[in-house]
């Protein structure tokens, strides 16, 4: 033990007595923000501690600051995997995969009798194991992205489409009578009243989506993906027992996937500023 | 449910024949290489009946995939490394693992969120965004590490299916143990009631309900965990690693053949759960 670790374990029960404090005052402001920081940066000394306390291997266990080093000194590998793997294997398939599920749940909302055989289908689907399709479309469509792109693509498909399919059945009857009595054709219907209703449904798919995409993206780049990538990086840097590379690849992944989670948060306040789950949080 | 039955039936006949002329178009190409070099010319029945009788398609109808199947799940001995009852059983038991553990990390976690305002307040926010994380990227590193400290075989695995199925049962316990309302709550306290008393006869209770949905997303999860876990290791065993050897070789019935027998075990696993769902509810007489 040294002292280093001790500090950190005080660090640790001084944070926590402070959470505890502000968990019984009423600061609005400060109860949303500051325990989950103080909770983090006591989780990250506490890590950095035990490293150098229990003398742990950087092969099996490198420290936070090891990795940020690692972080600063690769940006320009980091940055070339981040396009690689997040906006050319990722984002193009989940934009496609999304779009394609919204489409097909329109379409299938104009006929019951499709809506009634797809969705219990579609439950089937979501729940399946789609992942395992990598190694299949992997072989499709070749090792670059456009393989990464179409796992996506599949993955996000489902979990769209049930929760686009659901919204879609979500508005009230005497909403739709009212329409009626107006003179609205099912197009304006369905623009001005029932898609507003879905949006809902349709965002709560969207950021289940978001980490789907990734999710999918790194896990296609195990089945095989040219020399770049953060799933390659991953699997190759840990052959080579590199692993404060490999943190450093997953931070980039975790800040990432916050980021894209967070931006379809954002714009879901923005569109559905009327919703009962987003009024009166301000 | 039986008003269902129709348009399942309607819409499965149509994915099995686009499916079936998929694979006419996609194994074309192969065929036509074939007769080619050989200097014949195919007729339409002998490129549809190529097509679907190659070894190695690019996909595979979906009788050949079961009938691989069914060579490989019943005319197999249970042992052999080929059986794919063999490499279910390895999948199986470290998803139940990974289920078992996930599931009470995530309702000893619930109970702490519920009880303890600063957990609520501090851990909350981490555990959301632990899942924003795409922690199947972890899974090399988690195997590679814990072997090195060595644990091997189910251990990781089941480690990697815990995260990811103890997140559906954090939310969902936390949703369901907050259920009762105030004047509930408000009836235990006149009785003076513990805490602990309210717990166990009034939240728990009132949770069950919620248990039961997130045990179904978190066995769906778990089920996923397992199959990526088994990539990095080195395709030994289990059904991942059927994929993963299928797709080095490029044995593509192998690779479906896995991937349905995963399917129906998920399929499989989350109805036993309806079914348990069902025998309880009837038992504590919870009306849907």
């Amino acid at each position: 033990m040294n002292s280093f670790f001790l500090f950190s374990i005080i660090f640790w029960i001084a944070a926590w007595t402070i959470n505890i404090f502000i968990a019984q005052s009423n600061l609005a402001k400060t109860k949303m923000v500051l325990p989950p920081i103080l909770f983090g940066v006591s989780l990250l000394l506490i890590w950095e501690a035990s490293i150098s306390a229990f003398d742990v291997s950087p092969v099996i266990l490198p420290a936070p600051s090891l990795v940020f080093i690692k972080l600063v000194s690769s940006v320009s590998i980091l940055w070339v995997d981040f396009v690689q793997t997040f906006v050319k294997g990722a984002l193009s398939g989940y934009i496609f995969g999304c779009s394609a599920a919204f489409g097909v749940a329109l379409l299938v909302d104009r006929f019951k009798f499709l809506e009634r055989g797809l969705l219990p289908i579609g439950n089937f689907m979501a729940a399946l194991p789609i992942i395992g399709t990598a190694p299949i479309l992997v072989r499709w469509f070749g090792f670059d992205w456009e393989s990464k792109s179409a796992v996506v693509t599949v993955m996000v498909f489902f979990p769209m489409l049930i929760n686009t399919i659901q919204g879609l059945q979500m508005s009230d009857k005497i909403h739709r009578d009212l329409m009626q009595t107006y003179n609205a054709t099912s197009f304006q219907t369905l623009i001005k009243l029932r898609l507003a209703a879905a949006m809902p449904f349709i965002f709560n798919g969207l950021k289940i989506c978001s980490t789907l995409a990734l999710i999918g993206a790194i896990v296609a780049e195990f089945f095989g993906s040219p020399i770049k990538g953060i799933g390659f990086r991953i699997s190759t840097e840990v052959g080579r027992f590199a692993l404060d590379m490999v943190w450093a690849e997953i931070t980039i992944a975790a800040i990432t996937g916050s980021l894209f989670y967070g931006g379809i948060v954002l714009l879901e306040k923005v569109v559905t500023f009327w919703h009962p789950s987003q009024r009166g949080r301000s | 449910m039986n008003n269902a039955f129709l348009p399942v039936l309607t819409i499965s006949t149509f994915i099995v024949l686009i499916w079936y002329s998929f694979s006419i178009v996609l194994n074309s190409s192969w065929a036509l290489d074939k007769a080619e070099r050989n200097d014949q010319k195919l007729s339409f029945s002998e490129l549809v009946h190529d097509t679907w009788s190659q070894k190695k398609p690019k996909l595979p109808t979906p009788h050949q995939v079961g009938y691989e199947m069914w060579k490989t799940i019943f005319d197999k001995k249970v042992t052999s490394k080929r059986s794919l009852v063999y490499h279910g059983w390895i999948t199986l038991s470290a998803t139940l693992a990974g289920f078992m553990l996930g599931t009470l990390l995530g309702i000893l976690l619930a109970l702490a969120i519920v009880h303890d305002k600063a957990t609520n307040l501090s851990v909350m926010p981490w555990i959301i965004t632990s899942q924003t994380i795409p922690i199947l990227a972890l899974a090399p590193m988690i195997i590679v590490v814990l072997s090195s400290i060595g644990f091997t075989g189910l251990l990781p695995k089941a480690v990697i299916s815990m995260y990811l199925s103890f997140f559906p049962i954090v939310v969902g316990m936390v949703k369901g143990l907050r259920s009762p309302d105030l004047l509930e709550i408000d009836q235990m306290k006149t009785w003076s009631a513990s805490q602990f008393q309210i717990l166990i006869k009034l939240r728990l209770p009132k949770s069950i309900p919620f248990l039961f949905t997130s045990l179904k997303l978190g066995m769906a999860a778990s089920l996923v965990g397992a199959i990526v876990g088994e990539l990095p290791s080195g395709a030994i065993a289990g059904l991942g690693a059927r994929m993963l050897s299928g797709s080095y070789y490029g044995q593509t019935i192998q690779i479906w053949s896995a991937l349905f027998t995963a399917a129906i075990l998920a399929a499989s696993l989350v109805g036993l759960i309806s079914i348990i769902q069902a025998f309880v509810f009837k038992r504590m007489m919870i009306v849907r």
